[in-house]
């Protein structure tokens, strides 16, 4: 297929991704915002939300302060933030149009109808608390109907392949965002000194990643440090840890491989990923530090996206 | 000006038997009814995203062509004597193009006169002696119709350059069979859905020599921002071949490639919708980014077919026009099935002086201009505008033609007020390929929806109706 082709199906499902994300980061710090002051402490929990956007620096550029009204504004429907919710579904609109051949119309329908909901219905952002919420669950159901028209109507060719590459790698991008902000409150198992304050932490970060109830069902148990970061990091069975992205990753990469007959530094690089994430156990992060695991990991992580993007998109 | 045609009503009260059951059902549906469809096919229309751009607005401005509900019906008889009629013009289309830029044999004998020829911004000196493969110009042609009467169809333009709109035929008559089963069950109409199983035959069919025998086709389109964007993606995807942008073909050894994921992959053909003077920037416009540098050479050596062909703009440029009639019977001896518009060549001034003196009942267009911009209609103009186009005209005589205000024929259509006459116009699309021409029954016909209005064009408020042939 077409390298830009390629490209745009990769891009695509990244700010689909990323919208759904953005909106999931929202409604988790609205939920433990609602919370007395006395249960989550002294943490801006906006300033957090804007740090695992990626967006503080720019943030700041244009608000003095960290507050609902500013981070909503800027992480939603702000013109200024090239990945806000806003910029993402228009963005994935221009990607859709240049694509049209290489999508189905159930993913156009999605894409384009979303947009013209996002024109029509969200030109102005939000007043209220309830049209907050109508809006962050029509992102979140724009990225599901957009996901599961992919699953179920593509064939599955280079095409599907680039456009799950885009989504897993975006996705562990995401996820690992979270711990690197949220490291300090997953401690290791023997340092726990945890509080009511600690648990709602837990369960926002839990629930940013849809992952509140697939934690209980997992472990049979109640929310500890250890093994929410266990969950994040290294459960295969959670289609957003980083481990179940990487191995969408490599094999979709392998798939590509196999079809084109040709590997090359893109499935060698994944698989060096994949294979790291298999061989450690929580103990060993927690030794090595979670902080420095993660950082590592985004680094590599997005050195694969450039790697792709040498290897099949330009 | 003459009492328009009305293709369903024959004065007097009766009706044209093409339209006795659509007039019938028109009878038994509720206008409520009628007006719900409409509103559902302006949904279906924005949700499939067939927009198009308007240029000189803001560069998000995407707008819906206006449907219109109510097909415009025509019976097979009288399709049977306008497909003759397009053929014959397309194949003398193709026969002057390839004596243009080889033996000239038309100049000689002065049926068209030089000048027009070699002093014309459109005429391709790059493409004179030069073998198209198959000896095919004009692959895809857009032959403008209009009706004035019962008997004759007259050809208001020809467009061979890359002419637009197909997409909406299809989607179209899509549409109405979604939204009109019923209406549908009681006629018998022509398909057209074989459209884009027919252009790509023809376009393999023209294939270069050094293709191989499964030659690969592919869409050149502007890009996103481009007005027509919508139909050439819509194409690509009907066709099952890439859309390609400039930027992602390379020529390399006189040979044209495009970028994949598996690396460089041959074209041998190449269905351009971009125009001439942006195809390749080492030959016509250096400042184009739309283009592939070194296509023209690719082009020269055999190694690509570009449909349409480099040069065409020659043939459907509007000072030529005038001479269509006579470019028919010099090549092929027959005389013309389809007429044209009676036309003034104000570079001659005998015809000038006649212009001037009638401006407010003529129609003047711009010799080079298209969609409809930079016309005078002048029965619609007011006393100053006429003056304005005046000093226009006497500035800049050769840059004009004139032709009488025709009285288009008026089909039924949805208005404000309920069912009215509005003028209608209609571009069949004529496919030429190697062995054969062929045309799908109907073609595109565009509606001025403005009470009175002769402007058709998308981008001055005009709309579209399926086009029905009646097989009987």
């Amino acid at each position: 297929m077409l390298s830009r082709t390629a490209e745009n199906l990769y891009w695509l499902a990244r700010y689909v991704e990323r919208a759904e994300y953005l909106a999931r980061t929202i409604d988790a710090t609205l939920r433990v915002t609602a919370l007395p002051a006395a249960y989550i402490g002294k943490t801006n929990e906006w300033d957090s939300a804007l740090l695992t956007a990626g967006v503080a620096a720019s943030f700041y550029q244009k608000y003095e302060e960290a507050n609902e009204h500013n981070v909503v504004d800027y992480l939603s429907f702000s013109v200024d933030n090239p990945s806000s919710i806003r910029n993402c579904i228009e963005a994935a609109r221009l990607n859709s149009r240049s694509v049209r051949t290489a999508l189905t119309s159930e993913m156009w329908d999605t894409i384009n109808s979303a947009w013209i909901e996002l024109q029509e219905v969200w030109s102005k952002g939000t007043s209220t608390r309830e049209d907050l919420a109508k809006f962050l669950r029509f992102v979140q159901e724009t990225s599901l109907r957009f996901d599961g028209s992919a699953y179920r109507t593509m064939l599955r060719n280079d095409a599907y392949w680039f456009s799950r590459l885009g989504l897993h790698l975006e996705r562990a991008d995401n996820t690992a965002r979270i711990l690197d902000v949220k490291y300090h409150v997953l401690l290791p198992e023997e340092e726990h000194v945890g509080g009511p304050l600690d648990f709602y932490q837990w369960s926002s970060i839990l629930r940013s990643v849809s992952a509140l109830t697939a934690y209980h069902w997992v472990y049979r148990e109640t929310l500890k440090p250890w093994l929410v970061a266990d969950l994040l990091i290294l459960n295969g069975t959670l289609p957003r840890s980083l481990a179940s992205c990487y191995d969408n990753l490599t094999r979709n990469l392998d798939q590509i491989g196999v079809a084109y007959g040709r590997q090359g530094p893109a499935q060698r690089h994944a698989r060096g990923i994949r294979n790291r994430l298999e061989h450690s156990n929580m103990n060993d992060i927690f030794q090595h530090g979670v902080h420095e695991f993660i950082q590592e990991f985004i680094t590599d992580n997005s050195r694969l996206g450039e790697i792709i993007t040498k290897q099949y998109l330009i | 000006m003459a009492v328009a045609f009305d293709e369903m009503n024959i004065p007097g009260g009766e009706l044209r038997p093409a339209y006795q059951e659509l007039a019938r059902w028109l009878k038994e549906t509720p206008p409520e009814a009628l007006e719900y469809r409409r509103q559902e096919a302006e949904l279906l229309f924005r949700r499939i995203g067939i927009t198009f751009a308007v240029y000189g607005e803001a560069e998000s401005t995407e707008r819906l062509i206006p449907f219109d509900v109510i097909p415009r019906i025509m019976s097979g008889k009288e399709w049977t004597l306008l497909e003759k009629g397009l053929k014959q013009r397309v194949r003398a289309l193709n026969m002057f193009l390839r004596d243009i830029y080889h033996g000239r044999d038309i100049l000689r004998a002065e049926i068209v006169p030089d000048d027009l020829i070699f002093q014309n911004p459109v005429f391709r000196p790059e493409m004179n002696g030069q073998q198209v493969p198959h000896d095919v110009y004009v692959h895809i042609a857009g032959i403008d119709i209009v009706r004035v009467d019962a008997e004759d169809f007259i050809v208001l333009e020809d467009n061979a350059r890359t002419p637009s709109g197909v997409s909406y035929m299809l989607e179209n008559r899509e549409i109405m069979m979604r939204l009109f089963p019923d209406l549908f069950a009681r006629h018998r109409v022509a398909p057209v859905e074989r459209y884009p199983d027919e252009l790509l035959a023809a376009l393999r069919s023209v294939a270069p020599l050094s293709a191989s025998s499964e030659p690969t086709v592919a869409l050149l389109t502007p890009g996103v921002y481009n007005s027509a964007y919508y139909e050439h993606s819509f194409l690509a995807d009907k066709l099952g071949i890439e859309l390609v942008e400039g930027r992602d073909l390379i020529v390399k050894n006189n040979e044209v490639f495009m970028r994949t994921t598996e690396g460089l992959k041959r074209v041998d053909v190449i269905y351009r919708r971009v125009d001439d003077d942006f195809l390749d920037p080492l030959t016509f416009r250096p400042d184009s980014v739309l283009g592939v540098p070194g296509l023209m050479s690719a082009y020269a050596a055999g190694n690509i077919t570009l449909a349409n062909a480099v040069g065409t703009g020659i043939a459907d440029d509007k000072a030529i026009y005038s001479y269509m009639p006579d470019i028919v019977k010099f090549y092929l001896g027959e005389e013309p099935i389809l007429k044209n518009v009676p036309t003034w060549r104000c570079r001659e001034p005998k015809d000038l002086a006649y212009v001037l003196d009638n401006l407010s009942e003529l129609v003047v267009k711009e010799v080079h201009g298209s969609g409809g911009y930079g016309m005078l209609i002048g029965p619609a103009a007011t006393k100053a505008t006429i003056e304005a186009f005046r000093e226009k005209l006497k500035r800049e005589p050769e840059g004009f033609i004139a032709q009488p205000t025709l009285a288009l024929s008026t089909c039924p259509t949805c208005t404000a007020s309920g069912l009215a006459p509005r003028h209608v116009d209609l571009r069949p699309f004529v496919l030429t390929g190697s062995k054969s021409t062929t045309i799908v029954p109907g073609g595109l016909t565009r509606v001025a929806l403005k009470e009175g209005s002769l402007v058709v064009n998308s981008s001055q408020g005009g709309g579209t109706k399926d086009t029905w042939i009646l097989d009987e």
